[in-house]
């Protein structure tokens, strides 16, 4: 496996390399799915939608410095174009989740050419208000929407050659695998890529870049619309692992813990972003178990989730400020001290 | 500095992966033939609103449940079997519902569902509940889509369906407010759409002059009340659960308008609702609010403590839940749990999901206990208790009257008494015909 990642590392082709990773990461996809129970691969397919969608926002908020607070609101479209265009239209899938992407992009346009006048503690109050509002508009049109009873499709079928016992969640994890997959491949080339420069030139000080030459308000928009987009995917393959999609799944704390599952990640990685999105398919289950391992009544169990939710979350940032993959980088970095005097000591 | 952060990356994805091994591990199933029943036990799952806004009242029925069966289990449960329900919080929103109920069933392997709350929330599992013939009982919701045991066969009603309840309701209104204006305030949603249709089924249309809908999780319904003020209504009917009869009383109350309230069953339980008007009110109002209010049961009065079933709840109350009041919420938990253990009993000892089904299907109709009115159970029918009895609000408690009524949804089923005299609850255990 190393001599694997060496070579995916020592390319200085950043398309190749973002080929090998996605390989890569497709294998481990794979195996996983195939050695899981029916429940661990519904949570691997909820936790591929979460990637899709902090890959985007982790590009935006760490690379390019926009902190959005609106982003649960971006998913709902998606999931909301694909629900009206599997359930009404019967579309097939794929292009359903690129209608979802499309239409995701075009309002991610309009807010972020909006947003790109703001900044910072303003910035935040657009998006949040668009995190709210939205929502609203499938009670005001429930004709169309379904008000908070929502809009049901059918489980997408696993093809025939797949044989007739092939489980749905499965199926549901390669959808959603494939989806996730696509997204790190395009932000993995794109972080690396001139566009990535740009963005953190912009974050780091704007008048600089525009020095340079780089149209700030342009490359913010850009990083705006791109993360829409992966939310839109997100949502899109929510709707197609859940079969539902309502107003209750997009409330303004999705948009908060997708918020808070990049910071905790690590702001601004891709694998941070992994690590983000095993926290929110998993924290919430492990807080019940635990919350229910006290025989508490159940006026106070039933709100103890919430609680050890903020008490792992203040100690996770005590302990790690950049994160869990920060956390993991730093440990990598005192043990490869550690060895190194020993390594060159060794050698004759 | 470059090097490290490969190395940092790499042992990212190493941890990925150990994470991922570890959730395959966690997921190894044992391949029993039927999941969540050993010898000396039996496991369902439910989904209930712990938080959220249907919390209010019925957070208290799933553990309500849970005393009946530990009053089972003490005296050795059914063939020997203890009862356990593990119950799990959704929130009332559909959303967590699939993933809660997903998890019920593909991780903590259980039996079956039962007693899963509410209409736009259970709806959305009940595909994947039959798809996966997981037996799905007595669904805590009187919405008309539990009934149909042909294109549903795992799943289960159990309370009155909304539109035999919005019948009797309508036919008392009918009688009894004949030529007075009607105003219908209801939930958007299979609930109060089913129970619309039983009040249209009866009341003449043209006595309906409004008819207004809210959505779950808004808090202002003044604009829909005041609409029906507009409108000339001196009748109020309310298909709602108790927090937005709550907040629908004190909106009439801040407008002034005091119509002859009529609330379903569900929204109605003088404990909840004065207690929320209560809170709402900061202490100013009570059950005052809706004293005098016509709805229907088809459990006895939690009141009449007379009635040798509801002596029963109390005592199992006072001993396994005391922490609760003891109200309605409370004896529809364990009025359930009996149905429930009924059926498990008919089932026989050597268990199986198809063998639970089948017991409804033959022997569900004739399963007699704390109902006023008998279940309509059949092969094809899975719609729980057939009738309700008309009730009104009496200095903050239910007192019914007129004797129990049974009809059908459909809008032709005549509405005829029902006569036959409840049973006496078994001294122990349950009975079965």
């Amino acid at each position: 496996m190393n001599t694997v990642l060496a070579r995916i590392q020592g390319s200085h082709n950043t398309l190749a390399r973002s080929l090998g990773l996605v390989v890569f990461a497709g294998a481990v996809l794979f195996i996983a799915s195939e050695a899981l129970g029916a429940y661990n691969e519904l949570q691997l397919a909820n936790g591929a939608y979460y990637f899709a969608v902090l890959a985007g926002l982790t590009v935006l908020t760490g690379l390019s410095g926009q902190i959005s607070l609106g982003h649960g609101a971006l998913m709902a479209v998606g999931a909301y174009t694909v629900a009206l265009l599997i359930g009404n239209e019967q579309w097939p899938l794929v292009p359903a989740l690129l209608a979802a992407v499309a239409l995701t992009t075009l309002v991610g346009i309009a807010v972020g050419a909006a947003a790109t006048r703001l900044r910072g503690p303003y910035l935040a109050g657009a998006t949040l208000a668009f995190a709210i509002g939205l929502p609203a508009l499938a009670d005001k049109y429930t004709g169309t929407f379904g008000g908070e009873n929502g809009l049901v499709v059918n489980p997408p079928t696993p093809p025939s050659w797949l044989g007739a016992n092939f489980p749905l969640e499965r199926w549901e994890a390669w959808i959603a695998g494939l989806g996730a997959l696509v997204v790190l491949f395009v932000m993995n080339n794109l972080v690396r890529s001139g566009v990535g420069r740009s963005f953190r030139a912009v974050r780091d000080d704007e008048i600089a870049a525009s020095l340079c030459g780089l149209r700030v308000a342009r490359v913010q928009t850009l990083a705006f619309v791109l993360s829409a987009a992966c939310a839109g995917l997100g949502g899109g393959l929510l709707t197609v692992v859940l079969q539902l999609a309502s107003p209750g799944a997009f409330q303004l704390e999705l948009s908060l813990s997708l918020l808070t599952a990049i910071v905790l990640g690590g702001l601004g990685s891709l694998l941070g972003a992994v690590w983000g999105a095993a926290v929110l398919v998993l924290l919430p289950s492990w807080t019940n178990d635990i919350a229910h391992s006290f025989s508490l009544s159940t006026g106070v169990s039933a709100n103890m989730p919430l609680a050890i939710y903020g008490l792992v979350l203040i100690t996770a940032m005590l302990v790690w400020p950049s994160g869990i993959q920060g956390g993991v980088r730093a440990v990598v970095s005192r043990v490869g001290k550690r060895r190194g005097p020993r390594a060159k000591g060794a050698a004759p | 500095m470059i090097l490290s952060s490969y190395k940092a990356r790499a042992a990212g994805i190493a941890g990925v992966i150990v994470v991922a091994i570890g959730i395959a591990g966690c997921g190894s199933s044992s391949s029993s033939s039927a999941p969540g029943v050993s010898a000396t036990s039996i496991t369902f799952g439910s989904h209930q609103p712990l938080t959220g806004p249907a919390a209010p009242g019925y957070s208290e029925i799933a553990p309500a449940s849970q005393a009946f069966f530990d009053y089972l289990n003490a005296q050795g449960g059914i063939y020997g079997r203890k009862i356990h329900l593990t119950y799990k919080d959704d929130a009332y929103n559909p959303a967590q519902t699939v993933n809660v109920v997903h998890e019920l069933v593909l991780q903590d392997k259980v039996f079956g569902i039962f007693e899963g709350l509410g209409t736009p929330t259970h709806t959305k599992v009940v595909g994947f509940l039959n798809s996966s013939k997981v037996p799905d009982m007595s669904v805590a919701s009187g919405c008309p889509c539990w009934d149909n045991g042909t294109s549903q066969p795992y799943t289960y009603g159990w309370q009155p369906n909304y539109t035999i309840e919005g019948k009797i309701l309508g036919q008392y209104i009918k009688q009894h407010f004949a030529g007075k204006k009607i105003g219908v305030f209801y939930q958007d949603d299979d609930f109060g759409n089913g129970g619309l249709t039983g009040i249209k089924d009866e009341v003449p249309a043209s006595q309906i002059v409004s008819a207004q809908a809210y959505q779950p999780g808004g808090t202002n319904v003044a604009p829909q009340i005041s609409a029906i003020k507009a409108a000339g209504a001196q009748v109020l009917v309310d298909f709602t659960v108790p927090i937005y009869t709550a907040l629908g009383q004190l909106a009439s109350f801040t407008l002034g308008y005091t119509p002859q309230l009529v609330v379903s069953n569900v929204g109605i339980d003088p404990t909840t609702v004065g207690g929320l008007l209560k809170t709402f009110s900061k202490g100013k109002a009570g059950t005052a609010l809706i004293e005098g209010a016509i709805t229907d049961g088809y459990l006895p009065s939690t009141a009449d403590l007379s009635n040798p079933w509801v002596a029963l709840f109390k005592k199992i109350h006072d001993r396994y839940d005391a922490s609760a009041p003891f109200d309605g919420n409370v004896e529809y938990g364990m009025a359930d749990a009996y149905t429930l253990a009924q059926a498990l009993q008919v089932a026989g000892k050597n268990l199986t999901r198809q063998g639970l089904i089948n017991a409804v299907n033959t022997t569900g109709s004739k399963l007699l206990g704390p109902g006023l009115v008998p279940f309509r159970y059949s092969k094809s029918n899975h719609g729980g208790y057939g009738g309700t009895e008309i009730g009104q609000v009496r200095n903050g408690q239910i007192v019914l009257f007129g004797g129990p009524l049974v009809t059908d949804p459909t809008s032709s089923g005549p509405i005829t008494p029902y006569t036959t005299a409840q049973p006496a609850p078994p001294a122990s255990g349950v009975s079965v015909p």
